[in-house]
């Protein structure tokens, strides 16, 4: 807590879900207003770990620390996994919006000017605005994951967490969709988590790394932790991690021997991803 | 149709058709159809055994509702709603079989109760919906913001609160108080149609959430008052109406909002 410039906190966190230790030991801090990919396989933890920072999963030891308070204060905002929002719901964009500024209260929603200007300017700032008057369980899984993260900015979190937000977008939703959260992060002075599976559109954006891998993790620059050496002891056999074109692969031993063979033959072309 | 005799009738449908509107939408949005189905039909054996018991017809309802909620709560943890809803259901069920068995004489009031006895209201009853009405209705109108978030994703209404719970106690509870008062007037077979046609007609007819929940309300009334004058007009059983109504009231809706219908 003396440190105001920690937005997140993970301390020796073990978690075990149905008799079983999904998290081991993991640790990593995070800067107010950093930028950071959480990576891993499906079935390594993300979600676990996501969703252990709102307060939603007991920890078996270990403790969360965010800025200025403890887990479960509700000033962490959060975009699930799985959003599948019911089309019959009478919801507009604007209303999903105006629910993540006040939503948790008690008693009736009472209409002022200063609440409207405040949904506006969120709905603005994720490029929202011209779908905000339609029902949001018919709008496209684009338009609503923008919405979403309008949700959970409205109340100026010191801490966003989105869970595979980029997972059944394309290239170019994707690009525009980290740049979207990387603007974002800065103009909102959040720190954001972001759950992927994949690093690599995220590379450029990122402040921060954490590689979750067998329970573990291992946090750093992605300079420094998107390496040979590191992933290999995080995975627990050897890796390669090959840059192609810009980008990284991350390959068992035999299968990047394949790849460096034909990035050999043909460096033209991107190695196939295996 | 307007007499004195009448104006009981009048009064009580609309107070059950305002809390069974404002509750339906929420049951809709909820997806919690058959434990609105659930809670009014187990609680009908708690006035068949206060009748036995020669108490007020309204507690018995509203004491076997809240055991429902409690049935209903409890076995949610390890099962699904509906699971749950269908366990409670049964149970009471036999519960309400045997004491038909013991209470033969009544068959009549039984039939009233599973169908709707509108004209028999008492100024007594009346004060007691009243009352009952109104507290359903102000724990509904604390709790509309959540409740409304959570039917949009539990996930978020947790994080929004900063724990992983619902507010499934709060919502079971407003939905037995609204039953118990409902029974005796819709009857427990029917007090379902009443807060789920409505509830889901008012989703074709608006986007906007405090809207839709105005419509349901003003479309059970309507429902009910178009009952209540059709029953005197032919003398057939008001619930009979309420069924058929709420149901156009269904059918109107998925044909206003075809496309909303479709997409979903
Ligand atoms: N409620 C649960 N009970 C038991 N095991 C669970 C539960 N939820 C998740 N798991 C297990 O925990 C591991 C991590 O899951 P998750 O956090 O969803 O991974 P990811 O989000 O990285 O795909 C998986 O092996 C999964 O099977
Ligand atoms: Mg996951």
């Amino acid at each position: 807590m003396t440190d105001p410039s920690m937005a997140l906190a993970v301390e020796q966190v073990c978690i075990a879900l149905g008799g079983r230790r999904v998290l081991r030991d993991v640790s990593f801090r995070l800067e107010a207003g950093e930028f950071c990919g959480l990576i891993g396989s499906n079935g390594s933890g993300k979600t676990t770990l996501l969703r252990a920072i709102l307060g939603f999963v007991r920890l078996e030891a270990g403790r969360i620390r965010l800025a200025g308070h403890s887990a479960g204060t509700g000033l962490i905002g959060y975009v699930p996994q799985k959003i599948a929002l019911d089309p019959g719901l009478p919801l507009r964009a604007r209303d999903v919006v105006a629910l993540g500024l006040d939503g948790a209260r008690l008693g009736p929603a009472l209409p002022s000017r200063a609440r409207r200007a405040r949904v506006d300017e969120m709905l603005q700032a994720v490029g929202a605005l011209e779908f905000a008057e339609q029902r949001v369980g018919l709008l496209s899984g684009g338009q609503q994951q923008r919405v979403l993260v309008a949700h959970a900015l409205v109340r100026r979190p010191r801490l966003l967490l989105l869970d595979e937000p980029l997972a059944n977008l394309d290239v170019r939703s994707t690009a525009e969709i980290v740049a979207l959260l990387r603007r974002l992060s800065r103009d909102y002075g959040a720190a954001v988590l972001l759950s992927a599976h994949d690093v690599n559109p995220l590379l450029s954006a990122m402040d921060r790394v954490i590689y979750l891998a067998n329970g573990s993790a291992v946090a750093g620059r992605a300079d420094d932790v998107v390496r040979t050496e590191v992933l290999s002891s995080l995975y627990g056999y050897h890796v390669d991690v090959v840059r192609v074109h810009g980008r990284v692969v991350v390959v068992a031993a035999e299968a990047s021997e394949q790849i460096h063979a034909a990035v050999a033959r043909n460096p033209e072309h991107t190695a196939p991803v295996p | 149709m307007f007499s004195t005799f009448m104006a009981h009738a009048w009064i009580v449908a609309t107070m059950v058709a305002v809390v069974a509107g404002a509750v339906g939408f929420f049951v809709v949005a909820r997806r919690a159809a058959f434990a609105a189905h659930a809670l009014p039909l187990g609680a009908f054996p708690g006035a068949a055994a206060a009748s036995l018991l020669g108490v007020s017809q309204l507690l018995g309802l509203v004491v076997f509702s809240a055991l429902g909620v409690a049935a209903i709560a409890r076995l949610q943890r390890g099962e699904r709603r509906e699971v749950a809803s269908a366990l409670w259901l049964a149970l009471s069920l036999a519960v309400g079989t045997l004491l038909l068995g013991f209470s033969g004489q009544y068959v009549q009031s039984i039939y009233g109760l599973l169908f709707g006895e509108v004209l028999g209201i008492s100024r007594g009853q009346l004060v007691g919906v009243a009352a009952l009405g109104v507290v359903a209705l102000s724990v509904l109108v604390l709790f509309a913001r959540r409740l409304l978030l959570e039917s949009l994703s539990e996930d978020l209404a947790g994080a929004a609160v900063g724990r992983s719970s619902r507010l499934e106690w709060v919502f079971l509870g407003i939905l037995a108080l609204s039953s118990a008062i409902a029974v005796p007037v819709v009857g427990a077979l029917l007090v379902f149609s009443l807060m789920v046609g409505p509830a889901s007609a008012a989703r074709a007819f608006t986007d906007r959430p405090w809207r839709a929940l105005a419509v349901s309300v003003a479309l059970a009334i309507g429902t009910v008052w178009a009952a209540i004058a059709l029953s005197y007009l032919s003398n057939w059983p008001v619930g009979f109406f309420v069924g058929v109504l709420s149901a156009a009231c269904y059918v109107a809706g998925r044909l206003h909002g075809g496309g909303v219908a479709q997409a979903a």
